[in-house]
């Protein structure tokens, strides 16, 4: 068996990888290493060939395998390793990392900091128990996405979407351009779940119908998917009898949300989040493992890759100074918590002593609103809703007027933070 | 005539509404928060144009396609014909992100250039 002596492993060759690996390297660790199972580095942002990303952090809208190559190249620049089509079977609590590749077989590689950049898988159609046959035909959205931006196939002539988010939304623009006619978006929510702009770019350009509140409630067909049925759903999410609507196609897409890769965080013992479904960081974005650490989708999922890129910069940063043994103690620790309207915060911990960028979603969407920090810091948002991601940066001056050991994240009236 | 129109340029997605008269003039224009929603709104009435996004086909590649994209984007009208277009096109490896694929493409002043590097595979 091979055995490697890094400081710093990234796992994962996605944006949150590639951006951790070069800020450790610029934070001074000699030796990073970053392990991808893929061919090539870029992740996901490989078959997201339109465009929107790095408005924030470049200025420009760039599609995703440009925004992925300008990280590639800065890689190259360096003598960052990297090794491709390796596998990671297991991540130790003493940072000890195990993979497979078929060149070398078994590789250990003990690391004295570890980025978890893995990112997030898709929700399944098993997690959703839509009830009926399993024809062949019903696809994830990104399992249709690579499909047809990578391999070249097109997956059916007719489709149905479940599910208004970016992915979904994204699918239906692009099925359509290939030749396929896409029948509806079908969202159970009363309002599109991904950004207006691909409301109107991909839906709205191409006359297809988003019907909100609704849901499918069966698939039909024996070996190939032939119709799937419809139906309004009332507040509880249960079909309402009588509104029942078959639609017929062959191709059914599923884009029903992500969720962090967690095995291997789980596999080393981190303590996970139930609400983000990833690790629990402090504000180095230290998981409860010492010299673990986590960003991008694999902590908590992103609507913006611009957001990532900033995140695994400060993983990447703080694992390299936990490498160099430059990371000091924290003095004080303080809980972060999600107070009225807000479904959840990262980081979960913090100190104190650094600034700090919060990252948040509410609970349900909200119109003029305050989001408050603890009483030390408020911002008056316009419009929250769960589908954007809501941030905030705290200076150590600022934190440090807390007192008590939690901080409380909330959404509420201009009144109510009027009065404090 | 009244049209709606949501601005796409930020977030707040405003509703903006546009009296259009008989020669397509725009009369008024409500419902945006700033200025940027009315320039927009305008633009997309008088001229709508998008970027569009796609992949040709790519011989000797890692992959059997390559993404790319228009540098402008072009109008809306255009994005079936240039679907078509690039449906033609065959490019060899490698690839370099920023080669221009087609100059000028359609006669639109724009190119069509790749989204990314592609190695021999
Ligand atoms: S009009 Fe202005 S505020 Fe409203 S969505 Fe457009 S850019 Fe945003």
């Amino acid at each position: 068996m091979r055995k490697m002596d890094v400081d710093v492993a990234v796992i994962g060759g996605g944006p949150a990888g590639l951006a951790a690996a070069l800020a450790a390297r610029r934070g001074g660790a000699a030796k990073v290493l970053i392990i991808e199972r893929n061919h090539e580095l870029g992740g996901i942002l490989q078959q997201c060939i339109h465009h929107g990303f790095g408005l924030h952090r470049f200025k420009a809208e760039l599609t995703g395998p440009e925004y992925a190559q300008r990280f590639i190249n800065e890689v190259r620049e360096t003598d960052i390793d990297v090794l491709l089509e390796t596998m990671v079977l297991e991540v130790s609590n003493q940072r000890t990392i195990y993979a497979v590749n078929s060149r070398e077989g078994m590789l250990e590689i003990s690391a004295k900091a570890i980025v978890l950049a893995m990112g997030c898988r898709e929700r399944t159609r098993g997690a959703l128990r839509i009830p009926g046959r399993r024809p062949a035909g019903i696809f994830s959205a990104g399992t249709a996405q690579r499909y047809i931006n990578i391999d070249g196939y097109i997956p059916g002539k007719k489709a149905v979407i479940l599910g208004s988010g970016d992915i979904g939304l994204i699918m239906a623009r692009r099925l359509t351009l290939e030749g396929a006619k896409v029948e509806a978006v079908v969202e159970i929510l009363p309002y599109a779940a991904g950004l207006a702009r691909n409301v109107v770019q991909c839906l709205e350009d191409f006359g297809i119908p988003l019907i909100l509140q609704s849901t499918v409630i069966e698939v039909h067909g024996d070996e190939r998917l032939e119709a799937v049925t419809i139906a309004q759903v009332d507040e509880q999410w249960k079909p309402i009898p009588g509104t029942e609507r078959t639609i017929e196609c062959d191709t059914l897409l599923l884009s029903v949300g992500l969720i962090p890769e967690n095995e291997l965080s789980n596999g080393a013992g981190v303590q996970l989040d139930p609400i983000t479904n990833g690790p629990k960081v402090d504000d180095t974005m230290m998981t409860s493992i010492p010299g673990i650490f986590a960003c991008g989708n694999v902590l908590h999922v992103h609507d913006l890759v611009d957001n990532v890129s900033k995140e695994a910069e400060r993983a990447g940063s703080f694992a390299a100074q936990y490498a160099l043994q430059q990371l000091p103690a924290a003095a004080r620790r303080v809980k972060v918590t999600a107070g009225e309207n807000i479904r959840y915060v990262v980081p979960h911990e913090v100190s104190l002593d650094i600034p700090v960028e919060f990252f948040m979603r509410v609970q349900k969407p909200q119109e003029d609103v305050v989001l408050d920090v603890g009483g030390l810091r408020s911002v008056k948002e316009q419009f929250v809703k769960p589908s954007e991601m809501l941030n905030i940066t705290l200076t150590p001056e600022v934190l440090s007027q807390l007192s008590g050991d939690t901080l409380t994240v909330r959404i509420v009236s201009p009144k109510e933070a009027g009065r404090q | 005539m009244i049209k709606h129109i949501t601005c796409t340029v930020c977030p707040l997605s405003c509703e903006i509404t546009l009296e259009i008269g008989e020669n397509n003039e725009i009369i008024s224009l409500t419902g945006n928060r700033c200025n940027r929603g009315k320039v927009y709104a305008t633009k997309e009435h008088t001229a709508p144009e998008r970027t569009l996004t796609t992949t040709v086909r790519v011989r000797g590649g890692v992959h059997p396609l390559l993404p790319v994209r228009t540098d402008q984007p072009i109008p809306k009208g255009k994005l079936k014909e240039a679907m078509l277009a690039t449906a033609q096109l065959e490019v060899e490896a490698p690839v370099k992100m920023g080669t221009v694929i087609v100059e000028n493409f359609l006669d639109l002043g724009v190119n069509l250039v790749a989204s990314r590097d592609l190695e021999r595979g």
